[in-house]
């Protein structure tokens, strides 16, 4: 076969020239993605001592490093089911065109951008037991003493729920947008109430881009790092699986324990979105917008 | 008639409607409120302690005062930080962009054997916390030596930076009529004319969108940053955090004044990326309501 006729048999499968253009990318991902990934896999399994599993070992059998998992997951779950839950009802009151609209999505934008170094350094002021809510808490009459929210768990999840809750409701607002909305009017015509058309109609609709939206959130929140440093109780209460594999790697400098840990945070993460995404597989992701 | 009359009555009965909110109305408007005070209040608790005297036990600082932003500049060497964000972030935003658009071309347009593994391979490190690949890629870059100086920065950066752009991208592309490609190649353009006479003055919205939303990622990464950053190559985020860990050696209002100065700048881009997107655009794309 000549070179002219391989040319055009490979050109009839969608091979040519043309997928070089996809060549900077995928080179990119691959030297700075897949083989550190690979490296970090291939490191965690030569620990200095312990056999092939020996940094795995050390991992689970050590209960201070073991019940990272159940911290993070602890954190990570509630604040991103949290921020879901509560922008669903928020979103589906303000579907729909009203005054003002962009300017409250503009502010919603606002806490993406904070980052959470400053969202945690504005909690420890804001909610300090001199800030300005526990005054608020004791002049109103609610309390006597401050209550301590930062510092421990609870620090942590404000932060999360800070810097969550914004995106998720930015992501379920443009699905729910993107729900035919005829669909509603037709339901409405045959008599439905608001709760019946909001269950039967636009919550199945809405369903995947729900499964969607907890992922991302869910990633979000799982990756607390800086949070969990400052406004929460790093060596105790919040001690997340990401302060664990940092504290292996840079300051122990075990990096195969930290590569490790980090393989492990990965799995637990990609296990729960493959859940996520597995149910989501199940819904209806036709057509009519809000599949995501 | 009858028409006319009953229009009125209906815009009234609206507008009532609106007034006597329901109570479920209420709830969730309250919910917002709540939220919104509270942020206003971790903002401005910050900003009013950047120029306070002292604050300990009370409502307001007891005086007013714009040293600390003195301080933060002068003694922290803030320029040299601000300058290396900058370097950082415009890096970036240039490669990922020249590196992302075209492959985004090719992923919006062709089909191919192999793409969907390659558009989960492009999806993976949006999806992976930064951490999980952020500590084996600073210990290759460290292996290498590239990290602990601007050019690891930059590398670590790339890896959330080019899905991003593409992801991005992507539907920005499909919008274009095909049809104008083929006329181009019809009068013999090659690719790389199509894409610089065609494509680029087409996607010019597209790819101002991208470079800001990957302006504003980069200078708020933390994780990436933290891990492969040296001394002298620390963005604004990564001195922010080590001043505020390294409690007792700066007062907390100068770090309040350069949280302060961050969020501003940050402001700024947001404000110069909402003239291009919008905001429920920057996570999903939505079809607008044509009535």
């Amino acid at each position: 076969m000549t070179r002219a006729a391989l040319r055009h048999r490979l050109a009839e499968r969608g091979i040519d020239r043309q997928l070089l253009l996809l060549a900077p990318a995928l080179a990119c991902v691959l030297a700075l993605f897949v083989y550190p990934f690979a490296y970090g896999i291939g490191l965690s399994f030569q620990p200095a001592e312990g056999g092939v599993l020996g940094a795995y070992r050390t991992f689970f059998t050590d209960a201070y490093q073991r019940d990272t998992i159940a911290t993070t997951l602890g954190l990570a779950l509630p604040a991103a089911i949290l921020n879901v839950a509560a922008s669903v009802p928020i979103a589906y009151r303000m579907r729909g065109r009203f005054r003002g609209k962009r300017l409250l999505t503009t502010v919603l934008v606002v806490p993406i951008t904070l980052g959470t170094v400053l969202t945690a350094e504005g909690l420890l002021n804001y909610l300090g037991p001199t800030g300005w809510f526990n005054r608020t808490l004791i002049s109103v009459g609610l309390t006597d003493a401050p209550v301590r929210l930062t510092n421990n768990y609870w620090g942590v999840f404000f932060s999360l729920v800070i810097t969550g809750f914004p995106f998720a409701f930015l992501l379920i607002l443009s699905y729910l947008s993107g729900i035919d909305p005829t669909l509603d009017r037709a339901a409405a015509t045959l008599g439905a109430p608001w709760w019946q058309r909001f269950r039967r109609i636009t919550l199945p609709l809405l369903a995947p881009g729900l499964a969607t939206t907890f992922c991302l959130t869910f990633v979000l929140a799982f990756s607390v790092f800086p949070s969990a440093v400052l406004v929460g109780d790093p060596a105790g209460e919040t001690r997340v699986i990401s302060i664990a594999a940092y504290h292996a790697a840079y300051e122990v400098y075990d990096y195969p324990l930290g590569s490790a840990i980090a393989v492990i945070m990965g799995l637990v993460e990609l296990a729960v979105v493959a859940v996520v995404l597995g149910l989501r597989s199940l819904l209806y992701t036709g057509s009519t917008g809000g599949k995501g | 008639m009858t028409a006319t009359l009953e229009k009125p009555a209906a815009a009234v009965e609206t507008r009532r409607k609106r007034i006597v909110a329901s109570p479920g109305a209420w709830l969730v408007w309250g919910a917002v409120a709540f939220f919104f005070v509270n942020l206003a209040g971790v903002i401005g608790s910050v900003v009013v302690n950047s120029f306070g005297e002292r604050w300990f036990d009370t409502w307001l600082p007891s005086g007013w005062t714009t040293q600390w932003y003195a301080s933060a500049w002068n003694e922290f060497g803030l320029f040299p930080i601000l300058v290396v964000t900058l370097e950082v972030a415009l890096l970036v935003v240039a490669i990922s962009v020249l590196v992302g658009v075209p492959a985004s071309y090719v992923l919006a347009r062709r089909s191919f054997p192999g793409r969907r593994l390659v558009y989960l391979l492009f999806l993976l490190p949006i999806l992976m916390p930064p951490i999980t690949y952020g500590i084996p890629l600073a210990t290759v870059l460290y292996k290498y030596g590239l990290a602990g100086h601007l050019a690891g920065v930059v590398l670590a950066n790339l890896v959330p930076s080019i899905p991003f752009v593409i992801l991005t991208m992507t539907p920005f592309i499909e919008q274009i009529d095909p049809a104008v490609e083929r006329a181009a190649r019809m009068c013999g353009a090659r690719t790389w004319q199509v894409f610089l006479r065609i494509l680029s003055p087409l996607l010019v919205p597209g790819i101002l969108a991208a470079s800001i939303l990957v302006l504003v990622r980069t200078v708020g990464m933390f994780e990436l940053t933290f891990l492969t950053a040296g001394p002298d190559s620390q963005t604004l985020v990564v001195a922010l955090y080590y001043s505020m860990s390294a409690a007792g050696i700066r007062a907390q209002q100068s770090v309040d004044a350069m949280a302060v100065m961050y969020t501003a700048s940050m402001l700024v881009l947001l404000v110069v990326a909402l003239r291009f997107v919008n905001p429920t655009q920057l996570v999903a794309r939505v079809k607008e309501d044509p009535d």
